[in-house]
C-alpha cells in the first residue's frame, strides 16, 4: 500500500505513525461531517426528484422526512466523535446514504401503493441509531465481547431457532418463511440479530481454539485436510443452516449464514481446505434440499427459467427484470417508473426499484457505496492488532458484502432468489437495528485500528498495517 | 490472518464485479427484450397513462379523444361517432394493442414521436405532463355522415377524396363496430366486444374501403377507356356494337346488359359504348389493346401498388392474369380475375377529374402539437401523370354522358356530376348471386372538389336486379351533395 518512499527521506516508520512524539494523528472526524452533509445532499435531491416526477406538493411530508434523516446522523455523528473519535470516516456516511436512499424508495413506493410505510421506517431508523449510540457509548472496547463469547452464541443459537420452532400464533409463516415473532404492534426477525451474535461467538470461539484448528491433517490433493475431531464447528454451522433451511423456509439466511462461518474458519485458520469442505457440504446440502423441497425446487426453477411461469410463480423475478431491463441504462427517473408492480418492492426487491428508476448507473453507485463499506470494514480488520478484533471485523465485512450479493443477485437473476433484505435500504426494523449494531461494531474496531497508543514503545511497536507505507530497504552490502 | 482477510476482501470485490456484470447484461444487454415483451405492462402503462392526442375532423370537430379517469390508467380513449369513423380512427385497446389509425400514428399520438422532441424536452423542464400531439384530419363530416347513412343496412364502402390533393374527405364501411367498448379500461368488456365482432358474420372490423378488393365491372371501364385514349384513339373510335359477342377461342358468349345493342347495332363509338356501357365494345376494345397496355394504364391508376399508404396500408389491387384472349376481353369489363378496392376505385375516379394526374391519397393534413400548433402541414404528393389531361377531359365528357344516362335516385340539380356505374358480377355461379353495385364519380365535373366510389356487396336491398346505377349511384350522389352543400 501506498508509494515506495525513496531511502534515505524521513524514517523508516511511516508518515501517519502513532508513534511519532508530537504529530497527533488525525481522527478525520470533520471529514465524516462533510460526507454525511453530501450524502444528505444527495438524499434531500433524490426526495425532491421523486416529489416532482410523482406531482406531489412539497408538503410537510418532505420536511418531516428530510429533517428527521438529518438530525438523526447529526447525532450518530456527535456520537462517533464523543465516544470512537479514531473510527472509520466513510463508514457513517456510506450507511447513511444507503440509508436515506432506503427512506426515499421506501416512500417514493408509499405514493404508489397509499402506504406509509416511511414514516415507520424513519422512526425504525431512529430506534436504530439510538441502538447504535449505545452501542458505541457502552462498549469502549470490542475485545470485551470475546468474554462473552458463548453466552452469544447460546442466545443467537435460540435466537435463530425459535420462530421455527414455535406456535403460528406466535411465529407465524409470512410469504412461506417462518423468520418472525409477532409481538402484536410490532413483529421482529431474530435471525437478524443472531447473524450477528453468532458471528461474535464463532470469532471468539475461534480465536480461543485457534491452535487446535491449525493443527495439520493428512495432505490430501495438495490441501491440508483437517482431522475428522476439528470438523465439528463445520457441521454444527452447517446443521443450523439446514434446520434454518427446512423449518423456516429461509433460504437467503441459511445461505448467509453458512458463508459468513465458512468465511470465519478460513480466515481464522488461513487453510483454504475449509473452504473446499465448506463448499462440498454445501453443494451437497442443496442437492439434496432441492430433491426433498418443493419450495426449494420453485426457487431454481424460476431462477432457470422464471418465464416459463411468468404469471405464476415466476411472476415477481419477471417483473423485476422487467423494472432492471425497462430502467436500461439511465434508469427512468426517481418516482418516473413502475417499481410497485414488482411484490415486495420495499424489502426483498428495492434494489430491483433502485436499479428501475435510477438504472444501471445508480445500481452499479449502490453496490460500488456497499463495496467502499465492506472494504473500509475489511481494512480496520486487517489494521487492528488483535485476531479477534480481525477476525470478527473480517465477518462482519464480509456479512454485508455477501448479503448484498445473496438479495442483488437474486432479484437480477444471477443467482436463485432467496428472499433476504437488502442492509440499510430495504423495508424492516428488525434488519436495520441489526445492521446498525454491525456498524457500530465495525467503527469500534476501525476506532481501535486507528487510535494511536498513548504510551509509545519505540522499535518493538508497529505501525497499523492499513497506515503503513512500502518502504524500499537498501540491500546490505 | 491477514492473508485471508485480503482474500476475502478479494472474494467481496469478485461478488460485487459479478453483480456488475449480471446487471450489465439485464439492463443493457437484454433491457430491450425485456422493454418490449408483451408482459411487461410499464412501457404500455406509461403509454396508457399519458393524455393522447385527438383525432381532429375537417371542421374542427375531435373524432377521438380522451376523458381523465381515476383508475391507474389515466386517461379515457373516447370515440365521437365511432362506428361512422371507425375505419379511419380504429381502436386503441389495452388487451389487442391499436389498430387503424391509432396504430399507423401511435409514437405521434402517445408523445414519443421525434417531431414532439422539443415539446418533449419543454415540458420536462416545466415539469407538466408530457401530452401526445394531435392529428388534423382531412375527412369531412358532412360527406362522411352521407356516406354512412347511405350505407346503412347493407354491405359495402364508401370513399370520397379530394381530386386535387387526395385528401380523403370520407371512409366508410359497413356493417361497422364500435371502437368505444375495445378502448374501455376494463379488459372484461374490451374482450366481450372483441370476441362479438369477431364471430360476426357480417365481418365489421374488416376495413372493406382499404383491406378488401372486390370485381369492379364496368367501373374497370374507365381505366380501359384511358388506356385506349393513351393509344391514340377517341371518343369517335368504333368497335362492335352487338349485343354479344364469342370469347376468342372459346364458345362462350359475351353478353351487353339485358342484350342491348350498342350505336347503330353493328358498330359504336367509345362515347356510346361507354354512355350505355356496353360489355362487347369494350371487350374487343380491350382484346384490340393488349393485356400490357391495359397493365400498363391500371399501373398508372395505381392499381398494382401494393404499399399505398394513407398511413393505414391499402392492399394491393390487381388485373389478374390475362393469360388469353378470353381473359383480357373479359378483364376489360372489370370481370375476370380483376379485383380493386374502393379506394383504388376512387383514386381511378379523382385522377381523372383532376386532368390525369393522380394523387396519392391520405388521411392526415397537418400534426399538431399538444396544444394544437402546427407541427407539420402534409403537403399533397403528386404520385405520377396518368392521362394527358386532354383525354382526362375527353373521358370526362364520356362521364358525363354516362352520367346523365344512368337511372336511380338522388340527381342532384344544378350540379353536373361525371361517373361509372358497375355491376359486376362474382362467385362461382354469377347468374345466381347477387351481384356487386359500384359507383365511381366526381363533381363539379368542369371544376371537381370530390371524386367518390361506392360499393355496395351482394346487390344490397336490389337482390339479383341490382345494377350500380339503382343501388350504389343514390349513395355516391348523396354524398356529392352533402360535401357541395347541394342536396
Amino acid at each position: 500500500m501506498g508509494s515506495p518512499v525513496p531511502a534515505g527521506e524521513g524514517t523508516p516508520v511511516g508518515r501517519a505513525s502513532s508513534t511519532s512524539p508530537g504529530l497527533k494523528a488525525p481522527t478525520r472526524r470533520g471529514t465524516e461531517l462533510v460526507m454525511l452533509a453530501f450524502a444528505a445532499t444527495l438524499v434531500t435531491g433524490a426526495l425532491i426528484l421523486v416529489e416532482a416526477n410523482q406531482e406531489q406538493e412539497l408538503t410537510m411530508q418532505i420536511v418531516y422526512l428530510g429533517l428527521a434523516y438529518l438530525t438523526l446522523f447529526a447525532l450518530a455523528h456527535l456520537a462517533v466523535r464523543r465516544w470512537a473519535p479514531y473510527a472509520d470516516p466513510a463508514m457513517l456516511p456510506c450507511v447513511a446514504l444507503l440509508n436515506g436512499l432506503g427512506l426515499v424508495m421506501i416512500h417514493r413506493l408509499d405514493l404508489a401503493v397509499d402506504d406509509d410505510k416511511a414514516t415507520r421506517q424513519v422512526m425504525w431508523t431512529a430506534i436504530a441509531l439510538v441502538l447504535f449510540v449505545v452501542a458505541l457509548r457502552f462498549l469502549p472496547d470490542h475485545r470485551t465481547l470475546a468474554k462473552y463469547g458463548y453466552t452469544f452464541g447460546l442466545v443467537g443459537l435460540v435466537a435463530l431457532v425459535l420462530p421455527g420452532v414455535l406456535p403460528g400464533f406466535i411465529a407465524p409463516p409470512i410469504n412461506g418463511a417462518k423468520i418472525w415473532l409477532n409481538f402484536g404492534v410490532f413483529s421482529i426477525q431474530p435471525g437478524e440479530f443472531a447473524k450477528i451474535l453468532l458471528m461474535v461467538f464463532f470469532a471468539a470461539f475461534l480465536v480461543s481454539k485457534r491452535d487446535l484448528f491449525t493443527v495439520a491433517g493428512r495432505q490430501i490433493l495438495g490441501l491440508d485436510v483437517p482431522r475428522a475431531r476439528d470438523l465439528g464447528p463445520l457441521l454444527a454451522a452447517w446443521a443450523v443452516s439446514v434446520s434454518i433451511m427446512v423449518l423456516q423456509r429461509d433460504l437467503g439466511s441459511s445461505l448467509l449464514f453458512f458463508g459468513i462461518v465458512l468465511v470465519l474458519l478460513y480466515v481464522s485458520t488461513e487453510r483454504a481446505a475449509w473452504v473446499v469442505l465448506g463448499l462440498v457440504m454445501f453443494a451437497g446440502g442443496a442437492v439434496v434440499a432441492w430433491r426433498l423441497f418443493t419450495h426449494v425446487q420453485t426457487r431454481v426453477s424460476n431462477w432457470i427459467d422464471p418465464f416459463a411461469t411468468a404469471q405464476e410463480d415466476g411472476y415477481q423475478i419477471v417483473q423485476s427484470l422487467f423494472g432492471l431491463g425497462t430502467g436500461g441504462i439511465f434508469g427512468a427517473g426517481l418516482g418516473a417508473g413502475r417499481p410497485e408492480i414488482v411484490p415486495e418492492a420495499s424489502t426483498d426487491f428495492i434494489t430491483a426499484a433502485i436499479g428501475e428508476e435510477l438504472g444501471f448507473v445508480g445500481l452499479a453507485a449502490l453496490l460500488l457505496i456497499y463495496l467502499i463499506f465492506a472494504m473500509r470494514g475489511l481494512r480496520s480488520a486487517l489494521a487492528v492488532r488483535d485476531t479477534f478484533g480481525k477476525l470478527l471485523g473480517g465477518g462482519l465485512a464480509f456479512a454485508v458484502a455477501f448479503q448484498v450479493f445473496i438479495v442483488v443477485g437474486g432479484v437480477t437473476k444471477l443467482i436463485p432468489m432467496t428472499g433476504i433484505t437488502a442492509p440499510f435500504l430495504s423495508y424492516g426494523g428488525s434488519s436495520l437495528l441489526a445492521n446498525y449494531i454491525l456498524v457500530a461494531l465495525l467503527l469500534r474496531i476501525s476506532a481501535a485500528a486507528r487510535t494511536p497508543k498513548t504510551a509509545p514503545k519505540p522499535k518493538v511497536q508497529q505501525p497499523a498495517i492499513a497506515d503503513q507505507h512500502t518502504v524500499m530497504v537498501e540491500r546490505p552490502k | 490472518m491477514n492473508t485471508p482477510l485480503r482474500r476475502v476482501g478479494l472474494a467481496m470485490m469478485v461478488m460485487v464485479l459479478l453483480l456488475l456484470a449480471n446487471a450489465t447484461y439485464v439492463q443493457v444487454i437484454k433491457a430491450d427484450d425485456y422493454r418490449k415483451n408483451p408482459l411487461n405492462s410499464r412501457v404500455l402503462l406509461d403509454e396508457y397513462s399519458r393524455e393522447r392526442g385527438q383525432l381532429i375532423a375537417a371542421d374542427g370537430t375531435p373524432i377521438a379523444g380522451v376523458t381523465k379517469t381515476d383508475d391507474k390508467l389515466e386517461y379515457l380513449r373516447t370515440y365521437t361517432n365511432g362506428p361512422m369513423y371507425a375505419p379511419i380512427t380504429g381502436y386503441y385497446s389495452t388487451r389487442y394493442g391499436p389498430a387503424g389509425l391509432e396504430r399507423a400514428e401511435n409514437d405521434l399520438l402517445n408523445g414519443s414521436d421525434d417531431r414532439l422532441f422539443t415539446r418533449r424536452l419543454a415540458s420536462l423542464i416545466t415539469g407538466r405532463d408530457p401530452k401526445g400531439g394531435n392529428l388534423q384530419l382531412s375527412v369531412d363530416p358532412r360527406a362522411q355522415q352521407a356516406a354512412w347513412d347511405g350505407l346503412q343496412g347493407l354491405t359495402g364502402s364508401a370513399v370520397a377524396l379530394d381530386p386535387s390533393t387526395g385528401a380523403i374527405l370520407a371512409m366508410v364501411n359497413s356493417p361497422a363496430y364500435d371502437p368505444s367498448p375495445l378502448a374501455s379500461h376494463d379488459v372484461a368488456e374490451q374482450k366481450a366486444a372483441y370476441d362479438q365482432y369477431n364471430t360476426d358474420p357480417g365481418d365489421p372490423m374488416l376495413n372493406r374501403a382499404i383491406s378488401s378488393t372486390q370485381p369492379p365491372g364496368s367501373t374497370f371501364k374507365l381505366v380501359v377507356a384511358a388506356a385506349a385514349l393513351a393509344e391514340g384513339k377517341n371518343k369517335d373510335t368504333t368497335y362492335t356494337g352487338a349485343p354479344e359477342i364469342t370469347l376468342p377461342g372459346t364458345n362462350t358468349g359475351l353478353t351487353n346488359y339485358n342484350s342491348t345493342t350498342c350505336g347503330n347495332g353493328t358498330t359504336a363509338t367509345m362515347e356510346q359504348a361507354l354512355e350505355k356501357s356496353c360489355n362487347t365494345y369494350f371487350a374487343e376494345l380491350a382484346g384490340d389493346l393488349g393485356a400490357e397496355k391495359l397493365r400498363a394504364q391500371a399501373a398508372k391508376f395505381g392499381i398494382d401498388d401494393t404499399d399505398t399508404q394513407i398511413p393505414l396500408t391499402v392492399v394491393g389491387s390487381t388485373l389478374g392474369e390475362m393469360a388469353d384472349d378470353a381473359a383480357v376481353y373479359q378483364s376489360g369489363l372489370g370481370q375476370r380475375d380483376v379485383a380493386l378496392t374502393p379506394m383504388h376505385n376512387a383514386v381511378v375516379a379523382a385522377t381523372i377529374a383532376n386532368g390525369g394526374v393522380r394523387m396519392k391519397p391520405r388521411l392526415i393534413s397537418k400534426v399538431l402539437d399538444p396544444d394544437l400548433g402546427v407541427i407539420d402541414e402534409i403537403d399533397p404528393e403528386e404520385v405520377t401523370e396518368a392521362m394527358e389531361p386532354e383525354h382526362a377531359a375527353e373521358l370526362r365528357d364520356m362521364m358525363i354522358k354516362s352520367e346523365n344516362n344512368t337511372g336511380g335516385e338522388g340527381r342532384l340539380s344544378g350540379v353536373q356530376i361525371a361517373s361509372k356505374t358497375g355491376t359486376a358480377e362474382h362467385g362461382a355461379e354469377p347468374q345466381k348471386v347477387n351481384p356487386h353495385a359500384w359507383y365511381v364519380a366526381f363533381a363539379p365535373a368542369d371544376k371537381p372538389t370530390i371524386a367518390v366510389a361506392v360499393l355496395v356487396e351482394d346487390g344490397g336491398n336490389r337482390g339479383l336486379g341490382a345494377t350500380g346505377g339503382k343501388v350504389a349511384a343514390p349513395i355516391g350522389r348523396a354524398i356529392i351533395g352533402a360535401f357541395l352543400g347541394g342536396g
